[in-house]
């Protein structure tokens, strides 16, 4: 990162409040204001947004069937007794 | 987290009453969800299904003790995350470093080593498989006391006061291994998404 100053290890302490919108805000301008002009500051928001994103989107895989076939079996055995 | 049903609280109350049917819409709606929260929590996927299994019937069994006041669901991710967190212990044997013990490390360990910038969209770089085995294995990467509070918080989309309930953490400590766990994903997952020839 360019510019290393106590201002941008803020900012990476602060950056999951400052996602979540939890953040102070106060403190969350300053931050705003840091990042427009810190490049490196702003890529490592930018790139952890994306990652909480694409988990957030990510679809579970159908459960597999094999896995599915011994559920059925377990559970139809818990209710016969 | 999965959809929410319509008629929920009719099936639960079916399901307490003895019907195994309605027993069986609830675990449909939500079996593939409880697998990938075990699956991703004990990183084994006997492990995982073991949990799966234990959990229906622990909730089966338990079914009474629902009192209503959170989403079926939750109560049931509230089961599978106990049941999840003794696999582990078992497997990890004496390396076992507990949920509340894990050393946090100290800020300056914090401070991203790959700054690059990534893709405009890079949910689109890769099929949607692909792309989800590319998410499970980052994760399986993370050591688990910063994966289970990841998990819960931006897979499952709990909050970060419930998240802290199910584990027993402190607000504190839920957040502070929340930033750890979303910054080592991101260095993680940079090699896939960055600009450039990958």
């Amino acid at each position: 990162m360019r510019c290393r100053t106590v201002k941008c290890r803020e900012v990476i302490s602060e950056l999951s409040e400052y996602l979540d919108g939890e953040l102070d805000a106060t403190l969350a301008e300053e931050l705003t204001r840091h990042l427009e002009h810190c490049e490196g500051c702003g890529i490592v928001v930018d790139t952890t947004r994306k990652t909480i994103e694409m988990y957030c989107n990510m679809e579970p895989a159908p459960l597999p069937e094999d896995v599915k076939e011994r559920l059925q079996r377990a559970l139809e055995q818990k209710l016969k007794r | 987290m999965p959809t929410h049903l319509d008629n929920e609280d009719v099936l639960v109350a079916e399901a307490r009453a003895g019907n195994a049917d309605s027993f069986a819409t609830l675990i449909n709606q939500y079996d593939r969800h409880i697998y990938r929260l075990a699956l991703n929590i004990t990183g084994n996927p006997e492990d995982a299904e073991d949990v799966l299994q234990d959990s229906f019937l622990k909730a089966y069994s338990n079914l009474g003790q629902f009192q209503g006041d959170s989403r079926f669901y939750t109560w049931l991710v509230r089961i599978a995350v106990n049941e999840a967190l003794m696999k582990l212990r078992k497997r990890r044997g004496a390396s076992w470093v507990s949920l509340d013990e894990a050393g946090e490390g100290d800020d300056r360990s914090l401070m991203p080593r790959e700054v690059e910038d990534w893709t405009e969209n890079p949910e689109r770089s890769y099929a949607k498989t692909e792309l989800r085995n590319i998410l499970n294995q980052a994760i399986e990467k993370l050591e688990p006391q910063f994966r289970t509070v990841f998990v819960l918080r931006d897979v499952e989309d709990f909050t970060t006061d419930e998240t802290a309930r199910m584990l027993g953490l402190s607000v504190p400590a839920v957040k502070s291994r929340l930033l750890r766990a979303r910054l080592k994903l991101r260095e993680l997952l940079n090699k896939y998404f960055r600009r450039g020839p990958r």
